[in-house]
């Protein structure tokens, strides 16, 4: 046990020094730190509770992605049948009226339905579920199809909320997915995340169409408005009566831009459309001289204006009473493009940075006095191998965090616990030990018989009582999040490294000891 | 090993006390697991002013909600229960309550978890309990006889259930960081008993011939120093955590301290060894005098001495 070949003795002291080395990166700012290669780059990652910050979950409406496949679907259906001008009623479940189409509209049907790519070519899995039953078919988009579309939607809009927040300038976000249907917003230094929850609330929606003239608001409202129009939101607080059919939509923009309206002053976007976007416009003036459009903005009108003549040159402006900063946010969306299914936040964690700075330093303080404290009290009980030990833990600390900044870890408050924890129970190692020399001192062997004697009996318990903790470490790394991630991180990794300095470190250290001075009795 | 006709009694009695705690008081169940919104505020200007402050929260129509200081006179906790409405209203609440209360305050820390997300930690952190108590039972089957891994568990999920009772008791929060003590707990708790079980089971090859009480006995007194050095060294980590550590974490790190040091101690030394006895180690064995075997000499010693020679 105590028996080191001069290889397997460098070999420990290397991968110690160098796994501390990589703690060092955390001392140096970023701007000196610049011109090291990579791997000495990466450091530790301050959490948002030690950092501030805000953490934000979102979630795609999932019945809003349904509804609008299914919009999509009857619209694909109606196409479909009239160009084989095959009678129907219905929509997404429609009866065929002639037996004889019944099987040409169902193959025509089950062509909407495409396969869906797995990870090696098509899987088994079709995007649509066609069934026919006495001239009744019924259209369902598969479960599998739905979870795609949702998991696009996701994709999609991590992108424009990734182009929203740019925006705004704040450092760093984080933006990724979670699950198949969630979205994670870290934002680093942002003390109130109000701002930045509004942009991202808002779907931003924006569609161009007629006002329905043929009766007034009131009067929709209290008989029942036409069938291809609906009642929204006015500007003023009222309901307006608008016409289902979109002329042109907010997809066809290619830029917006705040600005004032040079008139009035007030603050107003400037818009400009593609080619497309720009041809429709143009056809939808000319077509409707005099009669006032509505710019819809998720299902509320912020604005109808009258067309005074046809706006051929695709570009316009949105005026609606805006602030300048709503001018400014409406134009960010804009440009950042719709998000294609309504984002919810259910869950935040914000935490200012005064009370970050507070959880450093007092996770600071807690661990310099524990590890105070507990140096003290190993030298005291110990004597020169309570040093041993002491230099054995303070090593291990510093590959704790070495190895924290080679992955890039995040540290959290109760991150910090857990490495004071792990001082504590890192020591337990060595007691370990340290008693049964002891005991074998007391049971008469001789110095060196003992200290070997105690290695060897006191290491398979080393290693049977840490995997228990460190089971207990994993199974909260898979269950916590955020902060309670970082305990377990910081556990996990302090077992390890306590592991390693129990079976190498202290056992390097006393057997040089042990050859330099070569000792008669066990000073412990 | 006499104390165990006392311990057992009285552990028992604990552990339905602490049951019977969880069921009738209940455990404060943070906004982690029961959903809600909890705010950390700081005055920018004296103490705060908390009859107030109530007063102004209570004309929002928030239902039910809670004011109390936190670590010091200027700092308030406020704690929402969850809003009817799902995700969106915990959002309007939040900022309701932001307008209500105006710019004298100092936002430290907001928290809003919705109905979705509370679910979902609170099914995980039992879920997580669970696991690792059947993971670590398996570890424990694999290295040792059925009978310690059986008493292991016992043990330990007592040090869980006298700490649940301990937390329904003093009303602290349970919230994600209470699941992390609890599992550290019983991660650490175990470690204390592996560590006696080995010296058991070492002791059980080695003396052959004598009778269980005894030997537990002898296993304990062994490993008791060692013991007591280590439940120190981690007591004094925990209460540096406690007295320096700053209020965020005061919850967990009170809720170890009891865990580990105190209970963890106790059903190590006064359980889980004489469970042993009652789960049928070592029937077989018959009192009687110590018997030495002599022992091998161990290897590692030869280069020593070779060493020495020359």
């Amino acid at each position: 046990m105590l028996f080191f070949t001069r290889w397997k003795a460098a070999a420990i002291v290397l991968t110690a020094l160098v796994v501390c080395l990589f703690a060092l990166p955390n001392f140096f700012t970023e701007g000196m730190a610049k011109r090291w290669p990579a791997l000495a780059q990466r450091h530790i990652v301050l959490g948002l509770d030690l950092q501030g910050g805000s953490h934000l979950l979102l979630q795609v409406d999932a019945s809003a992605v349904r509804k609008e496949r299914l919009q999509s679907l009857t619209d694909d259906v109606l196409r479909v049948l009239r160009q084989a001008r095959i009678p129907f009623t219905g929509r997404a479940i429609v009866r065929i009226t002639r037996e004889a189409d019944i099987e040409t509209a169902l193959s025509k049907l089950r062509e909407l339905s495409t396969p869906m790519s797995g990870i090696l070519g098509t899987s088994g899995q079709r995007t649509l579920d066609v069934n026919e039953n006495g001239g009744l078919i019924t259209l369902t988009p598969t479960d599998a199809a739905l979870t795609e579309r949702i998991r696009q939607s996701v994709d999609q809009s991590i992108q424009i909320i990734e182009r929203r927040i740019n925006e705004l300038g704040t450092s760093e976000p984080t933006i990724q997915r979670e699950g198949i249907d969630r979205i994670l917003v870290q934002l680093p230094g942002v003390r109130d995340p109000s701002h930045v929850k509004e942009l991202i609330g808002k779907t931003a929606k924006l569609d161009f169409r007629m006002v329905d003239l043929s009766m007034s608001a009131e009067q929709a409202e209290q008989t029942r408005p036409p069938a291809d129009s609906e009642l929204l939101d006015g500007e003023n607080g009222g309901k307006v009566l608008i016409e289902k059919r979109v002329l042109v939509s907010g997809g066809d923009l290619v830029d917006a831009q705040p600005g004032f309206d040079q008139r009035t002053s007030e603050p107003v976007v400037n818009f400009r459309f593609n080619s497309t976007g720009a041809r429709r416009f143009a056809e939808a003036t000319q077509a409707n001289v005099g009669k006032p459009f509505a710019i819809v903005l998720d299902n509320k009108v912020i604005s109808a204006p009258v067309i005074r003549e046809p706006i051929l040159g695709g570009s316009g402006q949105i005026s609606g009473r805006f602030t300048v900063q709503q001018a400014n946010d409406l134009a960010i969306l804009l440009r950042a493009g719709a998000l294609p299914a309504p984002l919810t936040i259910i869950e935040e964690r914000t935490v200012g940075p005064g009370l970050g700075e507070d959880s450093i330093k007092a996770g600071m303080r807690a661990s310099y006095a524990g590890a105070a404290l507990v140096i003290i009290f190993m030298f005291v009980t110990y004597g020169l191998f309570g040093l041993f030990a002491n230099i054995a833990v303070i090593i291990n600390v510093a590959m704790i965090f070495g190895i924290l900044s080679l992955l890039s870890a995040t540290l959290t408050l109760p991150g910090i616990a857990g490495i004071v924890l792990t001082v504590g129970i890192a020591v337990d190692s060595n007691v370990l030990i340290y008693e049964r020399i002891r005991e074998e001192v007391r049971a008469g062997r001789s110095a060196i018989n003992a200290i070997d004697a105690g290695f060897s009996r006191a290491l398979a318990t080393i290693l049977d009582s840490n995997i228990t903790t460190f089971i207990a470490a994993a199974v909260l790394f898979y269950i916590g999040t955020g902060p309670v991630r970082g305990f377990a991180v910081t556990l996990g990794i302090g077992i390890l490294t306590s592991l390693f300095t129990a079976f190498t470190l202290t056992r390097l250290i006393v057997a040089y000891w042990v050859r330099l001075w070569r000792p008669r009795t066990v000073p412990i | 090993m006499r104390f165990r006709r006392i311990s057992f009694p009285v552990s028992a009695l604990l552990s339905i006390l602490a049951i019977s705690l969880y069921f009738f008081h209940g455990l404060n169940f943070g906004i982690d697991f029961v959903g809600g919104t909890l705010m950390e505020v700081k005055t920018k200007a004296g103490p705060a002013d908390l009859a107030t402050m109530r007063s102004t929260l209570g004309t929002l129509n928030l239902g039910d909600f809670h004011l109390q200081e936190f670590g010091a006179p200027d700092d308030v906790l406020i704690r929402i229960s969850e809003q009817p409405g799902g995700d969106e209203a915990q959002q309007q609440a939040v900022q309701r309550v932001q307008k209500a209360l105006g710019t004298d305050f100092d936002y430290r820390r907001v928290e809003v978890v919705g109905p979705s997300v509370s679910t979902e930690l609170l099914a995980y952190g039992t879920i997580g309990l669970v696991s690792a108590i059947g993971a670590i039972l398996i570890y424990l089957w694999f290295r040792f006889e059925w009978q310690f891994a059986l008493g292991a568990m016992i043990a330990n999920v007592h040090d869980l259930v006298l700490t649940i009772g301990f937390m329904s008791l003093t009303g602290i929060d349970f919230d994600l960081t209470s699941i992390a003590a609890l599992l550290t707990i019983l991660g650490y708790s175990l470690n204390d008993t592996v560590v006696i079980y080995d010296r058991i089971r070492e002791m059980l090859r080695r003396y052959k011939r004598m009778s269980m009480p005894d030997l537990l006995n002898v296993s304990i007194n062994a490993t008791l120093s060692r013991s007591i050095v280590t439940h120190l060294t981690v007591a004094i980590s925990l209460l540096a955590l406690l007295l320096f550590g700053g209020q965020a974490i005061h919850s967990f790190t009170a809720t170890m301290i009891f865990g580990v040091v105190l209970v963890g101690t106790y059903t190590s030394v006064f359980i889980a060894s004489p469970i042993l006895i009652y789960l049928g180690v070592g029937t077989s064995r018959m009192g009687g005098a110590e018997e030495h075997e002599p022992e091998p000499e161990p290897a590692a010693t030869a280069p020593q001495r070779a060493r020495a020679r020359r």
